[in-house]
């Protein structure tokens, strides 16, 4: 490239217009040159003030840049980034500096290349074809699995929403929404607190599997998803942000390779078989725990369920999970159902059963019908979580669409409003609503 | 020292993929769906088509994850380049079997399409592989319409920085124009400019 230092092309000026050559390195020429050496470069035009002609505009005043500047400016000429000045100065230049008219032929043409980056939505189903059409062509020695699927389907989906969204979506408000004591309850957040909440539920999983907690390893953390989620959101003094997904979105990879490694394990079904606590043992040392195969589910049925709340708070659509994968969330809610309602038995909020039943033996059933795509149909034992729950002893029905009960299951709709068709034992009816709805949490 | 944890990413996927860890699949899809399907889709203009063509680059990398030489340049790239000579080898075969089928032009209409979706295809992946304080500045200059001097304002940097930015910015962009020879006859012959490891 030429510098300041390049050899002047020519020595004597060819007459008025081509100044000095290709002008480089001639700064502050004029100024110093003064008027007692004969000109080296034509005099300057009568000034403009002494003709008595009307000023052109300020702007305009002709800028005298050296060939350092003007090759500097090449980038911002070919965006049309320079003020109307420098790009007279910068074509003027053009015309005798081979060079810079090289380069700046280039650039040009790169700006051509540009263009506004299509937002193009990869279909989200798109994975799942291409892993599937992979794992079909080579088999993997080490799969996924199949409890964990729905859980990498769900976070990649929610991770794709993420991706998507803007720096000032991620402090869009969002209400959470559950049911407590049969009452529904909320609490506000923005996106990126919601998705601090996954990040510190899933720690539970975390946890189970031996990996590091998100919540840090100093003070015993709470045991329960919101005693976790209250406790992470307190422990940053500044609200989160779009800096939580990454953490995230680790920790789920991280997840499904743990299970992915252990779930064939040497002993029987593997890390299946793990539990995952949901609470502090209680005064009898019981507590809330799920099967880590459940609990994988559950995750994928939370994750979904958030991905909801914040695709509503920024108005992004977002669908259901996949049928096949709606349909074990549904099965694992139905499996959750009886001993949520013995546990409500307990605690008074239901009333007690007509007459205990033992174990095996079979019981009084509804029958929970789930309409749609993942639907299908589930016999609840109503006296007993142990009683077999069979067609024989049927008492009542409930008609329900699978997006509907799980709507209801996360506590989003109300058990008096969620539309159910019904029919029989209006008590059973109730009290496997109310269940249902109480499975929900922060 | 930068590029040392990627790198260490790159090797330890294909050491996953390797060994047939389908959750290694699922985060190597994370992380190149979006840049191999942008760059199918700009080359093959088509939705469908690229979809297809997102399906055989994965398959290709699970099945063939030690063609992956980390000492040539970053799993990125050679995803990406991958990507952009299947699609450039579809388009044109799809472009010829039109034609084939007396469909409009000539067959320099043909290769003049070919070499734009292909400098255009590498152009926008030069865009995203380029230091972020160049793009930002492209950004800015181009789609905010921001001149030199706003934008220097807008980064907090110096007008000279600005300028700098700027042309160096297009200075890479440029090299996207440079693969696109004649024909590109020989497609699996080294990485076509753009997607080597400078970036």
């Amino acid at each position: 490239m030429s510098g300041p230092d390049r050899q002047e092309p020519f020595e004597e000026p060819s007459g008025p217009g081509s100044g000095d050559g290709d002008g480089c390195g001639a700064k502050g020429r004029d100024e110093q040159s003064g008027a007692r050496r004969p000109p080296r470069i034509p005099l300057p035009r009568t000034s403009i003030e002494d003709t008595g002609n009307p000023l052109p505009d300020p702007p305009l005043a002709p800028v005298d840049l050296d060939h350092q500047v003007l090759r500097s400016l090449l980038g911002a000429w070919a965006l049309a980034a320079c003020s109307v000045e420098e790009a007279i100065a910068v074509e003027e230049h053009l015309g005798h500096c081979g060079p810079c008219a090289e380069e700046a032929l280039r650039l040009r043409d790169a700006v051509g290349l540009l263009h506004q980056e299509e937002s193009l939505d990869l279909d989200p189903g798109l994975r799942n074809r291409v892993i599937e059409s992979c794992l079909g062509r080579r088999p993997p020695r080490i799969p996924v699995p199949d409890w964990a699927v729905p859980y990498d389907a769900e976070t990649a989906r929610l991770d794709a929403l993420l991706r998507d969204i803007g720096d000032s979506e991620w402090n869009a408000p969002v209400r959470l929404r559950w049911f407590d004591d049969d009452s529904p309850v909320s609490r506000k957040t923005t996106v990126a607190g919601v998705i601090a909440h996954l990040l510190a539920v899933d720690g539970l999983v975390a946890l189970a599997l031996g990996l590091d907690d998100p919540l840090g390893s100093d003070a015993a953390p709470p045991a329960d998803p919101s005693g976790r989620t209250e406790s992470y959101w307190r422990a940053s003094y500044f609200p989160p942000t779009r800096g939580v997904r990454g953490p995230w979105r680790a920790q789920t990879h991280e997840l499904i390779r743990t299970v992915s490694f252990t779930a064939g394990g040497a002993y029987g079904a593997g890390s299946g078989r793990l539990t995952v606590p949901y609470s502090a043992p209680d005064d009898e040392g019981r507590r809330v725990e799920l099967p880590l195969r459940d609990s994988m589910l559950e995750r994928a049925f939370e994750c979904w369920i958030h991905a909801e709340d914040i695709a509503e708070a920024v108005d992004y659509p977002y669908e259901p999970p996949s049928p096949r994968h709606l349909h074990h969330m549904i099965d694992l809610a139905a499996r959750l159902l009886p001993g949520t309602l013995a546990e409500r038995r307990r605690s008074g909020l239901a009333p007690p059963p007509h007459g205990l039943v033992a174990a095996g033996a079979s019981g009084r059933s509804l029958r929970l019908e789930i309409e749609g795509m993942g639907g299908g149909e589930w016999f609840i034992p109503l006296d007993s979580p142990g009683a077999d729950a069979s067609a024989d002893r049927e008492v009542a029905h409930v008609a329900l669409d699978g997006v509907e009960f799980c709507r209801l299951a996360a506590g989003h709709v109300s058990p008096e409003e969620a539309a159910a068709g019904q029919d029989g034992d209006r008590r059973a009816i109730r009290d496997v609503l109310f269940a249902a709805a109480s499975l929900s949490r922060m | 020292m930068a590029k040392d944890a990627p790198r260490r990413w790159d090797r330890r996927m294909q050491q996953r993929l390797a060994h047939g860890e389908a959750a290694a699949l699922g985060e190597l899809y994370d992380r190149f769906a979006s840049l191999v399907h942008g760059l199918a889709h700009r080359v093959l203009g088509d939705e469908d088509a690229a979809d297809r063509l997102t399906r055989e680059v994965f398959a290709h990398v699970w099945e063939n994850p030690d063609a992956y030489d980390p000492k040539q340049g970053s799993l990125r790239s050679w995803v990406a380049t991958l990507t952009h000579q299947r699609a450039v080898r579809r388009l044109r075969q799809t472009e010829s079997a039109a034609l084939a089928r007396g469909g409009e032009g000539t067959a320099e209409d043909l290769e003049r399409k070919v070499r734009r979706a292909s400098a255009a295809a590498r152009a926008d992946y030069i865009v995203t592989a380029m230091p972020a304080p160049l793009r930002a500045a492209l950004e800015l200059a181009y789609f905010q319409r921001r001149d030199y001097r706003q934008t220097a304002a807008d980064l907090g940097v110096t007008e000279d920085e600005a300028r700098r930015r700027l042309r160096l910015g297009l200075q890479l962009l440029s090299t996207a124009n440079d693969a696109a020879g004649p024909a590109e006859p020989h497609p699996a012959q080294g990485p076509p400019p753009g997607y080597g490891r400078a970036l």
